[in-house]
């Protein structure tokens, strides 16, 4: 095959691309794929329920403004209050740092788009339903009513009746969902999907922030989904996980939440501090200083962020030992927070600092942070935590640290990279006034209550008495927070003017030195015409001039072939391409996909679990229906990508994005794993009311059943492996895999439902409940896998070279024989460690 | 303007760290210790907050000089060596603190009982005295309180005496107090427990030896909230 030339026309090279990558107009733009577009939904959604969330604040500060007011009651007060951390947290911060990194990476990286354009899509329609559903329990009055930290037994069925906990459980696990997608999405697409000859290390600072980030999410968020399918298994069927008549624990749930809620304050922060470390370099007009202490800092950051979770329960009555190991953790990770706050005052101090907006905001970063992680340091030291604890002083700590830490950084990102999206420039006038607003009514709020905490007011109350010498601090606070409120307001007006009447500008207005300013703005569906060479560190790039030569067609895959949306991927450590990755073009399936997971939780929420069953098996076949046409229906071999390469379209090279794909989730899956097996060892160490009377009673047979079936699945995958490449028969290997699991699977439902006591009887039955059944969907899951290679393979979307189907679902054989004989394992050993 | 305006509004009211619930006014000498701790943290934050703003302002607006120190200078003293000699120090100071507030030698105990949403407690070494939502402690004497649920998580918090304890149902945690001088003060949930969490207070009497007998001779039962 000749290479297509390179399209020297750069206007013919636009209208080529855009009809291969464009997302139709109308009703089609339902169907939109493209990182762009699902970024700034990302980013536009999450900025209207920040709105809402604000909105909820102004009550909260409307009703605490005097003593004894009665403009809210405890009902209203108490959901309000759990939906302004909710919505903050899962729908506003991390939704937010989500758009931003699926907008900005492809662009920083020099590839076309993420890895897999349809996952990133499912997301977003994820994060919209499972908002919806608790933005309308909170119009219909049944929003959740616990706290954002929904702490058993306060949660549980029996202190809380009613629909408001389910909501919170279920609509925060959807949310979930979309925040793991996004996890593997990103960490697959930093990883494959960049410019040829960006090696890791020549990375923009943005990169790397967001690797770590995407890698805290797979490991951080399994925690907290475990916990909330425990605690809905608690509420819906009544097994006692946290129970502690029944052999449960509710400290079990705060370690599950902690667990994930230290690190999801690392993850909100990460990449705030990528962009800051992206905006002041640009602002200095000099490269960062320290870029590798920095990626070290990053790194050491993120383990831990992982080990300090108990320092969110020093009043819990936990031993003393175990107190001083997480308060000096606690300290600890001060130390790369100061390195990273050096490295940009160093970076400012060899530049030539620049002033604007931004920079504005990077001042306010600075000042509220440092105050926050002060405050912090404090929190951690244990005496004073016994007394701030869950006071007024924590609520001051924690939001000096988020808006500090995120939003004012997110203000800085969002005026410095508004002209990429619009198109247009920032006019000053309004956006110096919103500043100041802002930073005042924050620190006249948020200082106050540092005090307000330290003489005694409690966090979670909606009213106070008057005596209490709290009374003209929270009316300072409240006055703080309506000049905080129309600051934001003014910044929504100026976002608004600047979108619709800011002056257009050619390229690259702040003289950055990264390749996202050298995409045309607003960025064309294809991003960049031709992907150019790296040759250097990708933050001190001369982007206006790249751009030009890019937008020529002078770089790789500067021309349009077969309709193909074509994007390079590259070796993981050398970022030497290895493969053509051709994208999914817009469909409709993500948007089906979510509103039927949605109808999923819908009838969760509503107990129809004949129906959830049912729109489950529908999520199966719609996953498995569109996976059928993946890929290639043939071998292509090595295609010409310009420059005198050629390297093989994706379902052929060595490592596809989806090999890479299946390894991240398994480990995000091993962590859920983990959690569990750490769930079932803690209950059994600590619960109270341990042994049970019943154990499991399960002879020799069905549990060498299971082991055998599940040894037998992964073997026969690899000689189905073996026989696709010996051009041999590939059926009959699949069959006996879907013999194995269809067996496998009998015998643990044989198991829980023959050999084990009643899972509502005591935590321990529960939690070999809970362990059996996490088996069954893995072995379930198998059986789709073995279903959609039966498919693919019929239709032609397998072959000799292109054998990646089957490694995926050998990758998860191995995962669930793994998993699967350490759980029954477990459970079959509990009873005799217990006695013995 | 508006951030003086604030910080001038804090100032003045810096002069009231007075109240019932103050951790500002202690009135034992556990209470004392952890406000000390507390005070010579916040004038340490400050000087720090002090010393990187003005930092800040320094590369900002004489580059030039803050230039004169290599970028590797600035990374290793800013974050490690300035680190290194504040966080040390102050993990062990407040170690021995939390260490000589908890000690284990045996001292009257007291049991509270929390539920949704009063307190109740009882004195083992009074007769198996009981009363609701009002606590009586000796003055000038070590007390543990032995804290419990009968139903969600409370946490049990006198700020003037002491730090905050929760109760967990299904465990007892022991939380050790010393009273001052007699008086009175409040206690409350610091622990989010549902609808009327926020109406969970008790009333604290610190007696001397035989107001504390005639106190717990007749029980007392506080007035409904």
């Amino acid at each position: 095959m000749t290479a297509p030339r390179p399209d020297i026309d750069p206007i013919r090279l636009h209208k080529a691309l855009t009809r291969i990558w464009a997302t139709g107009p109308g009703w089609q733009r339902l169907a939109a794929v493209n990182h762009s577009v699902v970024g700034v939904r990302f980013m536009v959604t999450a900025a209207v329920f920040f709105g809402i969330g604000g909105m909820l604040a102004m009550l909260i500060r409307a009703q605490l403004a005097t003593p004894e007011s009665a403009f809210l009651g405890p009902e209203i007060y108490n959901q309000i209050f759990t939906m302004h951390g909710t919505i903050m947290m899962f729908l506003f911060a991390i939704p937010m740092l989500e758009g931003l990194a699926l907008y900005m990476l492809p662009k920083m990286l020099g590839a076309r788009d993420l890895a897999f354009p349809r996952l990133s899509a499912y997301g977003y329609w994820c994060f919209l339903f499972g908002g919806m559903i608790l933005i309308g329990a909170l119009f219909a009055g049944v929003a959740p009513q616990s706290g954002w930290f929904m702490y058993t037994p306060l949660s549980s069925d029996v202190y809380s009746p009613g629909i408001n906990a389910d909501v919170w459980l279920l609509g925060v696990t959807f949310v979930e969902i979309s925040a793991l997608t996004m996890a593997v999405e990103l960490t697959v697409s930093i990883l494959k999907l960049r410019a040829p000859g960006m090696t890791l290390a020549r990375m923009p600072i943005f990169a790397w922030y967001i690797l770590v980030t995407a890698l805290m999410m797979v490991l951080g968020f399994p925690p907290l989904i475990l916990g909330s399918v425990l605690l809905e298994m608690e509420r819906a069927f009544g097994l006692p996980f946290f129970d502690p008549e029944r052999g449960g624990d509710p400290l079990l749930w705060q370690h599950l939440f902690w667990l994930f809620g230290h690190p999801e304050v690392y993850i909100i922060f990460l990449p705030a501090a990528g962009a800051l470390s992206t905006m002041i370099p640009t602002f200095a007009q000099r490269p960062l200083i320290g870029y590798r202490a920095v990626v070290a800092s990053i790194i050491v950051m993120a383990f831990v962020s992982f080990g300090i979770w108990v320092h969110h329960m020093f009043t819990t009555g936990i031993p003393h030992m175990a107190l001083a190991f997480f308060s000096l953790g606690s300290a600890i990770v001060a130390v790369p927070t100061a390195v990273q706050m050096f490295a940009w005052l160093a970076t400012l101090a060899h530049g030539r600092p620049r002033w604007d907006v931004p920079m504005l905001y990077i001042f306010g970063f600075i000042v509220i942070f440092v105050c926050g992680g002060l405050t912090g340091v404090m929190l951690a030291m244990v005496p004073f935590n016994w007394q701030a604890h869950d006071s007024y002083f924590v609520i001051a700590h924690f939001h000096y640290v988020l808006v500090g830490g995120f939003v004012f950084p997110i203000l800085a990102a969002l005026y410095y990279w508004m002209p990429h999206v619009t198109g247009r420039l920032s006019v000053h006038r309004l956006s110096v006034p919103a500043f100041w607003l802002i930073f005042a009514g924050f620190n006249l709020t948020f200082l106050t209550m540092h005090l307000t905490g330290l003489l005694g007011m409690p966090r979670r109350v909606y009213t106070y008495l008057g005596h209490e010498g709290w009374t003209a601090l929270n009316l300072l606070s409240s006055v703080g927070s309506f000049v905080l409120a129309m600051g934001f307001a003014l910044i929504a007006i100026d976002v608004l003017l600047q979108a619709r009447f800011g002056p257009r500008f050619r390229r690259d207005p702040w003289r950055a030195g990264t390749l996202e300013w050298a995409t045309p703005t607003p960025p064309a569906a294809y991003g960049f015409a031709s992907l150019p060479r790296i040759s250097e560190r990708a933050d001190r790039l001369s982007p206006g001039e790249i751009g030009r030569t890019l937008a020529a067609g002078e770089g790789y895959l500067g021309f349009a072939r077969n309709g193909w949306q074509e994007t390079l991927g590259v070796n993981i450590t050398t970022g030497e391409p290895d493969q053509i990755v051709i994208l999914p073009r817009p469909t409709y399936l993500p948007l089906v996909l979510a509103l039927t997971t949605g109808l999923v939780v819908l009838s969760m929420l509503f107990k129809n679990y004949a129906l959830a069953v049912f729109a489950s098996i529908v999520v199966a076949c719609l996953f498995v229906w569109g996976a059928r046409s993946a890929g290639q229906p043939r071998d292509h071999g090595p295609l010409p990508i310009g420059l005198g390469l050629s390297v093989p379209p994706h379902p052929e090279a060595a490592t596809s994005p989806a090999v890479l794909a299946m390894g991240v989730t398994l480990i995000a899956d091993g962590a859920f794993f983990i959690s569990l097996i750490f769930g079932v060892v803690y209950l059994w160490l600590v619960a109270p009311n341990w042994p049970p009377v019943e154990v499991i009673e399960a002879g020799l047979t069905l549990p060498l059943v299971v082991v055998t079936c599940l040894f037998a699945g992964p073997i026969a995958a690899r000689a189905a492996t073996v026989a696709l490449r010996r051009q041999g028969a590939v059926m009959p290997w699949l069959g006996v895999q879907a013999v194995a699991l269809l067996t496998a699977l009998a015998a643990v439902v044989a198991l829980i439902s023959g050999a084990l006591p009643d899972p509502q009887s005591h935590g321990y039955a529960a939690a070999s409940f809970a362990l059996l059944a996490y088996v069954c969907l893995h072995l379930g899951v198998a059986a789709l896998f073995v279903l959609s290679n039966a498919t693919r393979l019929r239709a032609g979307f397998i072959g000799p070279r292109r054998n990646h189907d089957l490694r995926l679902t050998t990758a998860w054989q191995d995962f669930t024989a793994i998993s699967g004989v350490v759980a029954v394992g477990v459970v079959l050993i509990l009873p005799r460690m217990m006695t013995g | 303007m508006w951030r003086y305006a604030g910080l001038a509004a804090v100032a003045l009211t810096l002069g009231a760290c007075d109240g019932p619930l103050s951790t500002l006014q202690p009135a034992g000498p556990v209470a004392r210790s952890l406000a000390q701790l507390g005070w010579t943290m916040i004038v340490g934050s400050g000087v720090l907050l002090a010393l990187i703003t003005g930092l800040f302002a320094l590369v900002i607006l004489r580059p030039d000089r803050a230039a004169r120190m290599s970028g590797r200078t600035w990374i290793i003293w800013g974050g490690l060596v300035l680190p290194a000699l504040v966080l040390p120090p102050l993990v062990l100071v407040s170690l021995i603190a939390g260490e000589r507030l908890s000690p284990s030698d045996p001292v009257p105990r007291i049991e509270a009982e929390a539920r949704q949403w009063s307190w109740t407690f009882h004195y083992p070494d009074h007769g198996g005295a009981q009363t609701e939502d009002i606590l009586h402690l000796p003055s000038g004497q070590a007390v543990d309180i032995v804290i419990t649920s009968r139903d969600v998580i409370h946490s049990f918090w006198v700020p003037r005496l002491a730090g905050k304890m929760d109760a967990v149902p299904g465990r007892e945690n022991v939380l050790r107090l010393i009273g001052g001088a007699p008086g009175v003060m409040e206690g409350l949930c610091a622990e989010f427990c549902g609808l009327d969490h926020t109406h969970m207070r008790f009333d604290v009497q610190v007696h001397d030896p035989e107001g504390l007998a005639a106190a717990l001779s007749t029980p007392v039962f506080a007035p409904e909230p």
